[in-house]
């Protein structure tokens, strides 16, 4: 028996070995969405809780990594919709390596706050196709959507975020 | 330039327009929420050993479910209107105790 045929078996073994090799992948994709370590260490744990609890609904021929990816990312995005507006993007994580002179600390501020204002599904795709340059097809893939519906969220996302900034986009572009 | 070419002239200005609107958003979000370098993408603990906890006790309470099924903590909730229906059932039959002959000959 492979190793993914024993875990839906129920071999905690087996899980164990899974778990380690898609622990990090898993990791590094809710960080991206949520922005928070210390959240992201939880809802990996919940990811992985609830993928030995649902083990029976895998197929055993399946892509494990796949399945994995889009149940972090159902958890990843009920973590926004609960968090919004509760939570301010941690800072630890918010330095930028190469920060622009056009834009200031108060305009990333601004930047900032409009961006958690999205709403949680136009918040998912623009934090992984704008921010993290995920290609269109992954996301699709992990958010159990068409890349159309990816393309349209980015377009309405930034239309979203073009409305809230105002003025101030077209004055950083003026000095950029 | 005819109207075929016009409409094609103008939704390659429209996509143009927006391609530049997505850049320059883009820019600006970078820079106010930066991508996450690689060091930060990686768990600072070893998970494992939470997640093992968390089956364990689950493994744990089940199999105390089994073996004694009261013991299970689970508790049943009732809506407050079945709770209403069920008193208002049990004073038709206090008051009007002449409906359960009729009662049980319908079911």
């Amino acid at each position: 028996m492979d190793l993914q045929q024993r875990f839906v078996a129920g071999d905690l073994e087996a899980f164990e070995q899974l778990f380690r090799d898609h622990q990090r992948q898993v990791y590094a994709w809710i960080v991206r969405i949520v922005r928070d370590s210390a959240a992201a260490e939880d809802l990996t744990v919940e990811t992985f809780w609830r993928i030995y609890r649902s083990r029976s609904l895998f197929r055993a021929d399946g892509n494990f990594g796949a399945w994995s990816h889009r149940i972090a990312t159902n958890i990843a995005l009920d973590h926004l919709r609960k968090s919004r507006r509760e939570t301010e993007l941690p800072d630890d994580l918010l330095a930028p390596t190469s920060p622009d002179a056009a834009v200031s600390r108060e305009m990333r501020a601004r930047i900032r706050s409009a961006f958690a204002n999205l709403p949680p599904k136009y918040r998912l795709v623009a934090t992984l196709a704008l921010i993290e340059d995920a290609p269109y097809e992954e996301i699709a893939a992990a958010a159990g959507i068409t890349v159309a519906l990816v393309k349209v969220r980015v377009f309405r996302a930034t239309r979203l975020l073009r409305k809230q900034l105002g003025a101030l986009s077209a004055e950083i572009g003026a000095h950029s | 330039m005819n109207p075929e070419e016009k409409n094609r002239a103008s939704n390659a200005d429209t996509q143009g327009q927006e391609r530049d609107e997505l850049n320059q958003i883009k820019h600006l979000l970078r820079q106010a929420v930066p991508p996450l370098p690689p060091a930060q993408l990686e768990p600072h603990t070893d998970l494992w050993p939470q997640l093992r906890s968390r089956i364990e006790s689950q493994v744990t309470a089940d199999q105390a479910a089994s073996i004694n099924p009261g013991s299970s903590g689970i508790r049943i909730r009732v809506h407050w209107f079945d709770w209403a229906l069920a008193a208002l059932a049990t004073a038709a039959l206090l008051f009007f105790p002449g409906i359960i002959p009729s009662l049980l000959y319908h079911f």
